[in-house]
């Protein structure tokens, strides 16, 4: 009698809090649901006095002229360029040292894994200046290299690679030595396939870090037009008068896509990365 | 095999000579390490180790762009202690820190806890959540802009369905903060929301289930189970989130240029100002070296402090 009224009650519970739940995340929602209103809106109707989903029609075309209104494909083929080159240094570097931390016996190996992890503690905003000053003796402001290089070695791929190849089992690669595999070989050959998993994790953070990285290339860039990247070029429009809100919308839905699909597509991966690195990475 | 193990043991390498048995293996080892390490030890000397050292030293400098450099020893610094703006951008900073993190903590962990393992369907929300923390943060800014934006959803809902004018969110002195760390925290939280939620995924049902049949409430189970198992999570998201919160830049730079006045200038803007809108390098990287100083601070004092409250070995 009183387990039923029990199960009743929880059964009443569970509902009620599963739609506050779906309140809130509406809630959570809201902004993405308005840009898209907005982004597909005519320009007029952007700001009406009572606010609606829709305008007077559905402008897809929205999407296309903001490509005119700024050159967008510049800046998403720039941002597309510098994530991926800067993601391919990143996973190459730090899947070479941390097999050596994980791997090698080596002489001050201990002491020079602590000075890696120190490196963390540094923040970016402490690097910018003489950065940009090491790119000026280089040559390199506004250029790739200045975008991808100066971010493409952080001890953070380095230890959450490592922390991976800790758990592959000794004696997979005894073997693989005892049959005449060097270091190179059982690092290519068993060690990274067996860290996919890690490296699609530290890949997706690499990728979205590039990707978003905004501080950086607005001291860096001068030519915006040429080499500018995405967030570069959303920013360009602050402050200027008659901001085509519209098409600006259409532009930050599609710098959002990428992202968002590989979040979608690896969120098992990403929970376990967090868990496992407990580093972040943002 | 060549005897040249000292060109790639690093510094500081133990004096005594390792059993005479396990020495060819260390050599030849420390060959390979040299090669696999090449890459990431040279990238951290040349842009990490090596700036962090001359931004030390060009903040002793009065550092134009372009022109002479003079050595000043520590007068940027005392320019900095002297100086309104800065002290107002500490300030500034200071304040969104001690709204940001805190709410930040809160919703996060709420949400954490009610989204708990007994809920279906709960990976849509964990995706959902997480998804402006992965989007660009200048797209989210660009977007919260538009809705803050006199006319804007906020502004026109509130006119349209209670007849209340908004407040100017972005232009007044009062509102402008509020309104950062309001679009701050719906862009970031939902990391900190992954982490509870997985820390929360380990306590045992079990537990939590003979504590309700012993009478245990909602807020019993959460301060004598839940919490214990969680404390080394919120050590991790709370360190994190204090460190990157004195980082603020993109919100405040967007959404409103600092403004009004310097009502919302950070410090990171003002290392952004003086270092390309002044050209002054020394007094920049002057800034950068104290937000160096106050996340290190912060970071010991937490680490300090943790054996008060974090269990590691529950």
């Amino acid at each position: 009698m009183t387990s039923e009224t029990n199960s009743a009650a929880r059964k009443v519970r569970s509902g009620v809090s599963h739609t506050l739940l779906v309140i809130v995340a509406i809630v959570f929602l809201g902004p993405l649901v308005y840009a898209v209103s907005t982004s597909l809106k005519p320009a007029d109707e952007v700001f009406t006095p009572t606010p609606h989903l829709f305008g007077s029609e559905i402008r897809w075309k929205n999407y296309a002229d903001a490509f005119t209104f700024a050159p967008f494909d510049r800046y998403f083929l720039n941002s597309l360029f510098v994530a991926v080159a800067g993601t391919l240094v990143v996973v190459a570097a730090s899947s070479l040292s941390a097999y050596a931390f994980a791997r090698l016996k080596f002489r001050g190996r201990e002491q020079l894994f602590v000075l890696f992890l120190g490196t963390l503690m540094v923040p970016q905003e402490v690097l910018i200046v003489p950065m940009y000053w090491l790119m000026q003796s280089l040559g390199w402001v506004d250029s790739y290299w200045a975008l991808i290089l100066p971010w493409a070695f952080t001890a953070f791929g380095t230890f959450l690679l490592r922390q991976f190849f800790l758990t592959v089992p000794a004696e997979l690669e005894e073997a693989a030595r005892v049959d005449g595999c060097g270091p190179f070989g059982s690092f290519f050959r068993i060690m990274l396939p067996l860290a996919r998993p890690a490296i699609a994790v530290l890949t997706v953070f690499t990728f979205i870090s590039f990707w978003g990285s905004f501080l950086w290339p607005l001291i860096i860039i001068n030519s915006v037009e040429d080499k500018g990247t995405v967030p570069l070029g959303l920013a360009q429009f602050v402050g200027q008068q008659g901001t085509q809100w519209n098409l600006m919308m259409a532009a930050s839905i599609m710098a959002m896509i990428p992202t968002v699909l590989l979040v979608v597509l690896l969120q098992k991966h990403l929970v376990r990365g967090l868990l496992v690195t407990g580093l972040g990475g943002r | 095999m060549a005897t040249d193990t000292t060109t790639v043991a690093p510094p500081g390498a133990p004096a005594g000579a390792p059993r005479a048995g396990r020495r060819p293996a260390l050599r030849r080892d420390g060959r390979y390490a040299s090669v696999f390490l090449a890459p990431s030890l040279g990238g951290l000397a040349l842009f990490t180790l090596f700036p962090t050292a001359m931004a030390l030293g060009i903040s002793l400098f009065d550092w134009p762009v372009f022109g002479e450099r003079s050595f000043l020893g520590f007068d940027n610094y005392s320019h900095l202690l002297h100086d309104p703006v800065f002290r107002r951008v500490v300030l500034n900073t200071v304040l969104f820190v001690v709204l940001y993190v805190p709410l930040n903590v809160v919703v996060s962990l709420g949400l954490a806890v009610w989204l708990g393992p007994q809920i279906r369907g709960r990976q849509v929300f964990r995706v959902l959540f997480f998804i402006p923390v992965m989007t660009p943060m200048v797209a989210n800014v660009m977007v919260w802009r538009l809705l803050f934006q006199p006319g804007g959803l906020i502004d026109g809902g509130l006119q349209a369905w209670f007849g209340i004018d908004a407040p100017n969110f972005l232009g007044s002195s009062s509102w402008a903060m509020p309104a950062i760390v309001a679009m701050s925290i719906w862009q970031g939280f939902g990391y900190n929301f992954l982490v509870f939620s997985a820390a929360i995924d380990q306590v045992p049902q079990s537990q939590l289930e003979s504590a309700q049949i012993d009478g245990a409430g909602p807020l019993q189970r959460f301060r004598y189970i839940t919490w214990p198992m969680i404390t080394p999570s919120m050590f991790f998201a709370t360190t994190m989130t204090l460190i990157t919160s004195f980082q603020v830049f993109a919100q405040p730079f967007i959404l409103t240029q600092g403004g009004p006045g310097v009502a919302t200038q950070t410090i990171v803007m003002y290392v952004y100002n003086q270092g390309w809108q002044f050209l002054q390098m020394g007094l920049a990287s002057a800034a950068g070296w104290v937000l160096f100083v106050i996340i290190m601070g912060i970071t010991a004092i937490q680490f300090f402090g943790q054996k008060r409250w974090v269990n590691y070995d529950v």
